[in-house]
């Protein structure tokens, strides 16, 4: 009887070995050289990153693996070590990542806008003027009890967007979000824009997951307030730097930026969405910077989105990149 | 909108079992993943967790109700709380970064394995405490020794074993927090059904979300089911 016991006993102990060396054998089989992204949600949950990734796959033997998180964790997650790279939205948080010294080699790719959204019947009748100016309006009309406003309300790109605006607009977001009509939403932007949607609210939201949603027919917002500089929304891409945390694919996350603001990867930026959404729902700004296609924009982004008159200052810029030209 | 969530449940049913039938490579991938991660995990705590629930159960000793209580308040951990201890201790920047295990299926099998540990501890312990003392006694004026007793107690207590790996299971496939934060949801690699199922709603595809959900849900229907007819036809 004690030598089934002791059997059953070691039997036991090898198939959890074994289950667990196979399933990690397993799931490690098709492992190649890993390079570990931290992006904002709205460049993932899109689905633009799949796309560009598929064709990157084909012409590198480099796993992309994507952690979709917000601007503000997915800059946490690359300073403690455990991302290669950061695709984020909120140039504020940008620098800091820079001057802090994790953060290396910045490069523009993408931008689009922000809008502000709500619902059809506008009560604080905000459409089609200044972005600021429509925030007053929001805010009067808040007080009234006529409108919401859902924020965010979760350090993101377009979260920091929102305070910005707030700011400029006059009014000090945190004692907006005291109020009763102020809804913090604590979640990404899909789940915003729905519960915006369920209270009749206003929000703020990048325009790629906002068209997403509406064409999909999951809310029934309107844009009613988009474009204009105050609301450009430029999207970069910057390495970990290897010298702080040694164990980074460092050459790997410069390989990717190269892709993605070669011709061929702004090519797939400005394709993505235009067979399902009819337009796009990013541009490409390394190509527009590059060739100065749009001077106007360009300017803005410039003035947005630049540090020092340049995306990327020189003391940020490390190894042999060439990647700014 | 009540209608209309009717639909949706019922179109995702359909689509789920589409998707199953038709054998879609990115479903079925996720699903085996699930049950792989999910499956060595509980064995893993079945490991570790059914010693101390032997000598918990069978032992008399000090200090033994307060390592009871320890499980048994565990019982309840909030996933996300672990996973974010978990995340911080496997960070490259935290104590375990250096195994440079984050964002792979091994941690996420560890994670689990630990969520899950109370369970396996706690149903096991009270299984054999349930078990009628005399039948040890029994075993020892027949003249078995004191491991031939114990292992004649564990024999009577199979059901709240088979109950409690069961349970852990289903605790394990079931829970988002801890694969969310150590796994971290990539694509082909640390994706599950419960991540899965955040991130496509999150997208705006409910229909996939339900899918995958009922899934999940036919998953723990089948096992748990398969346990007890197993059950009901030994005794």
């Amino acid at each position: 009887m004690q030598r089934t016991f002791l059997l059953w006993i070691s039997l036991l102990i090898l198939t959890a070995v074994a289950s667990i060396a196979g399933t990690t054998l397993y799931l490690r089989a098709s492992m190649k050289e890993r390079l570990i992204v931290s992006t904002t949600t709205s460049l993932y949950d899109t689905g633009l990153l799949d796309a560009v990734e598929a064709e990157f796959e084909t012409k590198h033997s480099i796993d992309l693996n994507f952690i979709s998180a917000g601007t503000g964790i997915a800059i946490q997650h690359a300073q403690r070590g455990d991302a290669d790279l950061v695709l984020v939205h909120s140039p504020a948080d940008e620098l800091k990542f820079l001057t802090d010294g994790t953060g290396v080699n910045r490069k523009i790719i993408a931008y689009n806008f922000f809008a502000i959204v709500g619902p059809e019947t506008d009560p604080a009748t905000i459409g089609n003027i200044e972005p600021l100016q429509a925030l007053s309006k929001i805010v009067e009309s808040g007080r009234n009890g006529t409108a919401k406003w859902v924020s965010r309300g979760d350090n993101s790109g377009t979260n920091a967007k929102e305070k910005i605006l707030w700011a400029a607009a006059g009014f000090d977001w945190k004692t907006l979000s005291q109020e009763s009509w102020y809804i913090n939403a604590g979640s990404g932007m899909g789940e915003t824009l729905k519960k915006a949607d369920y209270f009749s609210a206003y929000t703020l939201a990048d325009m790629g997951t906002y068209l997403k949603y509406n064409n999909d027919g999951l809310i029934s917002l309107r844009v009613l307030v988009g474009q204009g500089k105050d609301l450009l929304n430029v999207y970069s891409a910057i390495a970990v730097n290897q010298t702080l945390h040694p164990s980074v694919n460092f050459d790997g996350a410069l390989t990717f930026t190269k892709f993605l603001v070669s011709d061929e990867g702004q090519q797939i930026i400005e394709q993505y969405g235009k067979d399902a959404h009819e337009q796009s729902l990013f541009y490409p700004a390394a190509r527009l910077l590059k060739v100065n296609t749009y001077p106007t924009i360009a300017h803005w982004i410039a003035e947005c989105a630049f540090f020092n008159g340049t995306e990327c200052p020189l003391e940020y810029r490390k190894g042999n990149s060439g990647l700014y030209g | 909108m009540q209608v209309a969530l009717g639909n949706e449940i019922i179109e995702g049913f359909i689509k789920a079992l589409q998707l199953i039938f038709s054998g879609d490579l990115t479903v079925v991938e996720i699903s085996v993943r699930s049950i792989l991660i999910s499956g060595s995990a509980t064995l893993l705590s079945v490991l570790w967790g059914l010693p101390v629930a032997i000598v918990l159960g069978l032992r008399r000793f000090p200090g033994r109700f307060l390592i009871k209580g320890f499980f048994n308040s565990m019982l309840g951990i909030p996933t996300v709380a672990l996973g974010l201890i978990l995340y911080l201790i496997f960070s490259r920047a935290g104590p375990l970064g250096f195994l440079r295990l984050l964002y792979s299926p091994a941690v996420m099998i560890i994670g689990q394995a630990i969520l899950i540990t109370p369970v396996i501890v706690s149903f096991i312990t009270s299984a054999i405490e349930s078990v009628d003392p005399d039948i040890k006694n029994l075993a020892k004026t027949l003249g078995a020794s004191e491991t031939e007793a114990s292992i004649a107690v564990l024999k009577e207590s199979m059901n709240g074993v088979a109950l409690a790996v069961t349970a852990s299971f289903n605790r394990a496939i079931a829970e988002l927090g801890v694969v969310l934060m150590i796994g971290g949801n990539i694509a082909g690699f640390t994706s599950v059904l419960t991540t899965k199922i955040a991130l496509e709603t999150n997208k705006g595809d409910i229909e996939l979300s339900i899918a995958l959900a009922i899934i999940l849900l036919l998953i723990v229907f089948a096992l748990t089911i398969s346990v007890n007819l197993i059950q009901r036809r030994k005794t």
